[in-house]
């Protein structure tokens, strides 16, 4: 708020927004060195900064815990809400009808998202908010110093807490029941990957999940557990290249790509969503596909990142409310509060 | 026959929950008013769908007295499981009526039995489809009463016009079993007991409405913009109350909303989404009950802190746990007043009759967003699911206040330097933006951690104390916007009475009877909201002795003045009790009494 903002004028690289990178950027992280959820942020910065977003057209979220702290690390020139412990959908559900021309970017953990907010998770995602949700996994609750997560795979083994008895929570599986419209998962290990889904999140219209393994260097990065560095780049399986290709931009296909190795998800802004297939085809607007390549890589062992399913043409939630244009929170008094003469009318409708 | 008692007695149907009663009930009620009678009918009914007993009583008082009474002249028994108890609640000499395919014996000789063969009656009338013949036969007690009691059938016929929304076919469906049950009466019973209904003209210029309906139409006459609500009884028809006014009263000239009523997953998230649309600059709110309100408590807590707000209506229903869900109470009051870990305070709004219901619905807007706070209404279930007349509502008579909000011209003008949480103007309450403004600076990042006056995050002792000084600053500051306390006095008062909510009617009844049939004299402070305005202690100290009256077990009330005044606490007597039914004036004096004695 008092921070001196830059002049009009000076020599620096700026995008189409006017904006120059630094303008993206928050304050010092105050997270462990090495944290996945530090090149997550820097990730967002770089997208918000490649999509020209305006930070003052962005509300950030976030619930309790690590990765709930992050959105004071990008977009300062964001409103932002650190809220309650697995609520934040609640909270961002009411605050994105303030202006719903505004485009929530919210940040929870898995402990946020699949322990205590699960409820409040999975009614975001078939409300389809319009928002990107994303979830900084990493198995464990770091703040209160090393506890599972429902996302810690069974026989994990903490230095406190022994063997993980339990189940883990799939988040995209979770979210693919839920009717959520765009749902991927990435490796915070993969940071191209990670910025060209959020790229595409972006321009997602309603909500858009990223689960994001990123692992916590301090409590949860034994080689051997599913949410640590060393597991990720030796299990990750990337569904397709990603590359996110900007309405105004013309397509251009590298030589190599054949056909049936390409394929595109055109958005309802124009932009276009290029997948290079890898192993196989993949096709990423099929729901009943979705569920069954998560569970396969399940079975497989494998880490496997990429879009795993899009919808980009459903209504999202301020669709459903047939609201006037001017966004709410600054209609005037006249055109909320009912005109004198209906008092008359209202108490005939009594008895 | 004894001396004819005309228009000052009460009347109670028993029948069983869901069986079609409640049009029959409230058919009887309105009739009643629009004969110019004071009126009021209290609905005690179970937690069920279909087949509990259920109770509807209605008392007339050519006095104005709209308070429930215990004592039951005219009663009309329904429902078999409910016979024994029915017939025993009668008083001596009161008058009996029962459906006589109900096989069970007459207990009592001192009381007038009527019996009313239901189902003949009913098949006197070839129009009805068989299908239809026990619901319509509720209609006939309203026909066999409306002749014995003399109820005006023009009248009836304007109330179920009313209840029908005018669709010819119930109405007559209805009215003519009315009044062939009307005809049968006359032709078969003979009047031996001595209640008498006669028109009056005391219910002039006066509507019937609930408060839940009061409730959500003043919020919508207050800017509502965003509700989040979670259905529960008895808080579910305000939030449907808001469904049905809305688009009658806040769409623009192209059809388009300027509102949003999202139903939440729960309550934490109904609260949730409105501190969200609250921060976000919109006129936010959420309708609950206990158990509501505990889902609640976290976002209450972080909207105080925040300083975000938001408007909470509790109905208020008899707690702990899941409690009687149908019984009405004034049991949330410790709780709302201390919601939420650690330190803090509670803004509440106490509407004491139907009509406060709609002006609380607007003003509590006003408040919230000038003190930036969640602003609590305790109604509780008397009000909002039972019809009281009352005066109609009132257009607002004050512009919407707005509060210290920041826009970009506002910004530009302070080139950009503002703080959040500054104490700016001396009086607590710091400037706010919301999402939306385009301004570079109007950014901020909002937290329930710790933080400074620029919202910066902060573990710092005296930013911590500041802020929580700060913010009691405020709550003091709060108190100037706040509805004050409505006192009477009558010359002599020997003590005084201090009261909130439904138990109103009752109170100023107990009142007249306590000088009249007890010689004390009382005065009277309504209390209409916490935290406590300077009146509420000038009262306390002008009397050497003040009844809290209220209901609940604990004396809620009570004890949140002792805490607040506790030089005078000496002063202050608890006369509260809690069972679950709308306070009655004999029950209030008795209680009072009680204590007076000791």
């Amino acid at each position: 708020m008092t921070e001196t903002l830059p002049m009009a004028g000076t020599n620096i690289q700026v995008n189409l927004a006017g904006l120059a990178k630094a303008d993206y950027r928050g304050l010092p992280s105050t997270l462990c060195q090495g944290c996945g959820h530090n090149s997550i942020a820097n990730q967002i910065i770089a997208a918000a900064y490649e999509m020209n977003v305006v930070p003052e057209n962005v509300i950030k979220f976030s619930g309790i815990g690590c990765s709930s702290k992050s959105p004071t690390y990008f977009l300062s020139r964001s409103f932002g809400f650190n809220s309650l412990h697995g609520r934040m959908p609640s909270l961002a559900t009411g605050a994105l009808f303030g202006d719903v021309s505004l485009r929530g970017i919210g940040v929870s953990g898995d402990g946020d998202t699949a322990s205590i907010g699960m409820g409040q998770f999975k009614h975001i995602m078939r409300r389809n908010a319009n928002m990107v949700y994303i979830i900084e996994n990493n198995g464990v609750y770091g703040l209160t110093k090393g506890q599972f997560s429902a996302t810690a795979e069974v026989g994990l083994n903490l230095k406190h807490q022994g063997l993980n008895p339990y189940m883990p929570v799939d988040i995209c599986m979770e979210a693919i029941a839920s009717n959520a419209t765009f749902v991927s998962r990435s490796f915070a290990g993969n940071a191209k990957q990670v910025k060209e889904l959020l790229k595409a999140a972006i321009a997602h219209q309603g909500i858009a999940i990223l689960d994001i393994i990123s692992p916590c260097v301090t409590f949860n990065n034994d080689e051997n557990a599913y949410h640590s560095y060393a597991w990720g780049k030796d299990h990750e399986v990337p569904l397709h290249e990603i590359s996110f290709v900007p309405a105004r931009d013309e397509i251009m296909l590298e030589k190599e790509m054949e056909a049936g190795e390409v394929r595109e998800v055109t958005m309802h802004d124009g932009s276009v969503i290029i997948l290079k297939n890898t192993e196989k085809d993949y096709d990423p607007t099929n729901r009943a596909q979705a569920l069954q390549i998560l569970e396969e890589a399940r079975q497989n062992n494998q880490l496997l990142t990429g879009l795993i399913y899009v919808d980009d043409n459903k209504p999202i939630l301020s669709d459903q409310y047939n609201l006037i244009h001017k966004p709410l929170n600054r209609l005037s008094e006249q055109e909320m509060r009912p005109a004198p003469e209906t008092i008359n009318k209202i108490n005939e409708m009594m008895f | 026959m004894t001396q004819r008692i005309v228009n000052d007695f009460s009347i109670t149907v028993g029948t069983a929950n869901g069986s079609g009663s409640q049009t029959s009930n409230v058919t009887i009620l309105r009739a009643l008013f629009k004969m110019g009678i004071p009126v009021s009918g209290k609905n005690l009914f179970p937690s069920n769908i279909q087949g509990l007993p259920t109770w509807y009583t209605i008392r007339l008082s050519k006095d104005g007295f709209i308070a429930r009474r215990d004592e039951q002249e005219v009663v009309v028994a329904m429902n078999p499981n409910s016979f024994e108890r029915d017939l025993a609640s009668v008083v001596p000499g009161g008058a009996f009526y029962y459906d006589d395919s109900i096989k069970k014996p007459i207990t009592r000789e001192d009381v007038v039995v009527y019996a009313m063969p239901v189902k003949e009656i009913v098949k006197r009338d070839p129009n009805i489809p068989s299908n239809l013949r026990d619901l319509v036969g509720n209609m006939v007690y309203v026909g066999v009463l409306a002749h014995m009691l003399g109820i005006d059938v023009e009248k009836i016929g304007q109330a179920l016009n009313f209840h029908f929304k005018g669709k010819q076919k119930p109405i007559d469906l209805n009215f003519n079993v009315i009044n062939v049950s009307a005809e049968w009466a006359r032709d078969n019973l003979e009047k031996k007991d001595p209640y008498f209904i006669e028109p009056m003209d005391k219910t002039e210029g006066l509507i019937m409405a609930d408060g839940n309906t009061a409730a959500a139409v003043g919020s919508i006459y207050g800017g509502v913009q965003f509700a989040a609500w979670y259905p529960i009884t008895p808080a579910s028809s305000l939030a449907e109350g808001l469904l049905d006014y809305l688009p009658l009263l806040r769409k623009t000239e192209d059809g388009k909303n300027t509102y949003a009523v999202v139903q939440a997953e729960d309550e934490l998230a109904a609260l949730g989404m409105a501190v969200g649309a609250g921060w976000s600059g919109l006129r936010a709110m959420t309708s609950t009950s206990g158990p509501g309100l505990s889902l609640m408590t976290e976002f209450a807590g972080l909207a105080y802190y925040a300083e975000i707000p938001v408007v909470i209506w509790d109905v208020v229903r008899i707690g702990p746990s899941t409690g009687l869900p149908t019984r009405t109470s004034q049991g949330d009051l410790s709780f709302t007043a201390n919601i939420g870990h650690g330190d803090g305070e509670s803004i509440i709004l106490l509407p004491g009759s139907v009509n406060e219901c709609f002006e609380f619905g607007w003003r509590a807007f006003d408040i919230a967003e000038r003190v930036q706070a969640p602003v609590f209404v305790l109604s509780d279930l008397d009000f909002g699911m039972n019809q009281w007349m009352t005066e109609p509502f009132k257009y607002p008579d004050a512009p919407m206040d707005r509060g210290k909000v920041l826009w970009e011209e506002d910004l530009k003008e302070l080139n950009g330097q503002w703080g959040r949480y500054l104490d700016k103007d001396g009086d607590g309450i710091p400037y706010r933006t919301v999402p939306g403004n385009r301004h570079p600076a109007s950014a901020y990042f909002t937290r329930g951690t710790g933080h400074d006056a620029y919202a910066r995050y902060t573990e710092d002792a005296a930013p911590w104390e500041a802020n929580m000084a700060r913010l009691k600053k405020k709550y003091e500051s709060a108190k100037q916007y706040l509805p004050k306390p409505v006192v009477n006095t009558v010359k002599g008062a020997k003590a005084g009475i201090i009261a909130f909510g439904s138990t109103n009617a009752a109170v100023e009844e107990a009142r007249i009877l306590l000088a009249n049939e007890k010689g004390l004299k009382t005065d009277y402070l309504r209390l209409r909201s916490l935290p406590f305005t300077d009146e509420v202690a000038a009262f306390v100290k002008a009397h050497d002795k003040t009844y809290v009256v209220e209901m609940n077990r604990d004396g809620q009330l009570y004890r949140q003045l002792i805490i607040a005044m506790p030089e005078l606490a000496t002063r202050l007597i608890s006369a509260a009790y809690s069972d679950g039914l709308p306070a009655s004036a004999r029950r209030v004096m008795k209680e009072i009494l009680a204590k007076e004695e000791k």
